[in-house]
């Protein structure tokens, strides 16, 4: 039973902590270990759960370790964009809502969640992966707009590739209500690739794929690679303090792209509306 | 787009959704859901989905906002943006605002605030989908993650909507019925059926409304026994195995309620709260020594159930000699 003290309120300062387990972790580094146990390129566990939200024209509960986002997504006719009249618009907005860790806070979103919301975007967007073409209802007049909302619940670490991941699990499922807005028949998004992003962070010069939250916390850099079916890279994010070498970068593309392709097999080969 | 219903009530007393006028919805709860949070509860009601966090008692900044004799309780009601048909911008709006404001003010009489000064409770309510009574179905999933956070509270409460349609009073509204019904009254009770939030929209006489309100205690009964239930099956098997032995729950339970006393009592001493009239309340029942009764009675209860746990443990104990 949880029964609180009143002594617990006192909250311990984060940083201490932190230090700490900067030298815990990197400790267990040099001994070619993780804190959870995994080994540098192995993902957390991952379970996807699609069409979870009716309301929505495609959803996906993402779990990723104990990390939780829902990604929901809903169409709606808009104008196009003047220098693309033919093609459809993709809005994508995180929220890093306070339910998901003491160190969130309610509010318009900050540029944790700006960053996140906009690698998740590029991913989309210059992989290609929609062929906003076919959301062109009218050219110069009317277009399907795409609102894809990241929902995080959990934070338990990366919630990047938790939310790459979603996207385009719920892209996958969506289907484009036509007939509700009179617009012709219902149809399939138009999804021609499946990119994913996959995050490497370094720690103490090891690279590590998909950090736990402690991991992430501790780290100096992070890099988050979007890469395709054929293996090409449509997206890259560095964010951090600290810097790569070149040969740190190399080795993180490759480890990301691997992984990627393994996730893809493994978790968005059967997905289909 | 218009899909009123023409009749909501078909000729066998039977609603649209095939339940009685007297029937809620069917809830299902999943209590700890969230690994960061202190308390979690996922509620589904009929075709709502809520999922709440509660965090803390913790360190309330910025400091001027602390209150030196009690916690302050945050509550913040939030839709996800694809909640709804026509998607939602996302951020609080006026709507959200009052809907956190009441569901704060319907959990303030039982929180036993007065135990944590200087702190905070927040309460973080998320409508993951919605479909008419999410304000009542994100109450009744906060109550059980209040409770799983651990903080003390004089009861559960549970919320739950009447309504009006065809000229009739309905037990908890499904989304035609909100949408097109005649009338609109969520209420939250407490334990012991002290109503802690009440709105009301739409037309009803005196009589209806006093039906309507008896209606809503008898919902709010049920949703409190599947509350109830909920939180049994969580922690029975841990309330088994986590109570030191050297500390039996009686004693516990005791230290704390003579505490309560004593915190109540000093505003009394002092007359200088003014604080809010609810703190009034408390002294004045403490005064004509009807609580002590009341907290007996708990007491009582609270003695049996261990009483019965330990009967339970020590028939196991006596089969596995």
């Amino acid at each position: 039973m949880k029964r609180r003290l009143l002594r617990e309120v006192i909250s311990v300062s984060n940083e201490v902590v932190s230090v700490l387990k900067r030298d815990y972790i990197y400790n267990l580094m040099l001994k070619g270990k993780r804190i959870d146990g995994r080994s540098f390129d192995q993902v957390r566990d991952i379970d996807v759960q699609t069409n979870v939200i009716d309301k929505a024209e495609g959803s996906a509960w993402v779990r990723l370790g104990d990390t939780e986002v829902l990604v929901g997504i809903k169409l709606q006719v808009g104008t196009p964009f003047p220098d693309s009249p033919g093609e459809g618009v993709i809005i994508t907005s995180m929220e890093l809502n306070p339910i998901a860790s003491p160190d969130f806070e309610a509010g318009p979103p900050r540029e944790n969640a700006i960053e996140m919301a906009r690698v998740t975007d590029r991913g989309i967007r210059e992989s290609g992966a929609i062929d906003l073409s076919k959301l062109c209802i009218t050219e110069g007049e009317e277009v399907w707009m795409i609102f894809i909302d990241v929902h995080v619940l959990n934070n338990s670490g990366n919630i990047q590739d938790a939310s790459s991941l979603g996207t385009i699990a719920a892209l996958l499922t969506t289907t484009i209500p036509a007939e509700r807005a009179g617009k012709g028949d219902d149809m399939a998004m138009p999804v021609t690739d499946i990119p994913l992003s996959v995050t490497v962070v370094d720690i103490g010069g090891s690279l590590m794929v998909d950090p736990g939250l402690d991991e992430e916390t501790v780290c100096d850099t992070k890099i988050t690679i979007v890469s395709n079916q054929d293996g090409s890279i449509s997206g890259m994010q560095k964010s951090g303090d600290g810097a790569l070498t070149e040969e740190q970068l190399l080795k993180a593309v490759e480890m990301s792209c691997a992984k990627a392709t393994e996730l893809r097999e493994a978790y968005l080969a059967d997905i289909s509306n | 787009m218009n899909d009123k219903p023409e009749k909501f009530i078909d000729e066998n007393g039977l609603r649209l959704d095939g339940r009685q006028i007297n029937e809620i919805r069917p809830m299902t709860i999943k209590i700890g859901v969230l690994s960061r949070a202190d308390g979690s509860c996922y509620l589904e009601w009929g075709n709502n989905k809520v999922l709440v966090a509660v965090y803390g008692p913790r360190e309330l900044h910025p400091r001027r906002l602390q209150k030196s004799d009690s916690a302050l309780i945050r509550y913040r009601y939030n839709m996800a943006a694809f909640s709804v048909e026509e998607r939602v911008r996302p951020g609080p709006s006026r709507r959200s605002i009052e809907i956190s404001k009441v569901s704060r003010e319907a959990f303030e009489p039982v929180v036993m605030t007065q135990l944590y000064p200087g702190a905070v409770i927040d309460v973080f309510a998320e409508v993951l989908q919605a479909d008419a009574g999410t304000r009542t179905a994100a109450i009744n999933a906060a109550s059980i993650a209040l409770a799983d956070a651990g903080i003390p509270m004089k009861g559960l409460v549970a919320a739950c909507a009447v309504g009006k349609v065809d000229d009739k009073l309905v037990l908890d509204l499904n989304k035609p019925e909100d949408n097109y019904g005649q009338a609109d009254l969520p209420i939250a009770m407490t334990q012991d059926g002290d109503i802690t939030l009440v709105q009301m929209d739409g037309d009803l006489s005196q009589e209806e409304f006093k039906q309507a309100v008896e209606m809503c205690k008898e919902g709010c009964r049920q949703i409190l026994e599947i509350q109830k239930e909920a939180l049994k099956n969580k922690f029975a098997d841990d309330t088994a195995v986590n109570i030191p032995d050297d500390i039996d729950e009686v004693t516990y339970v005791e230290a704390i309620v003579e505490f309560d006393i004593e915190e109540d009592e000093y505003p009394e001493e002092d007359d200088i709260s003014g604080e809010s009239e609810d703190e009034d309340e408390d002294t004045g029942s403490l005064d004509e020594e009807g609580e002590p009764e009341d907290i007996e009675e708990e007491f009582i209860d609270i003695v049996e159930e261990a009483a019965d746990e330990e009967e339970i443990t020590e028939g196991s104990d006596i089969r596995e000699q």
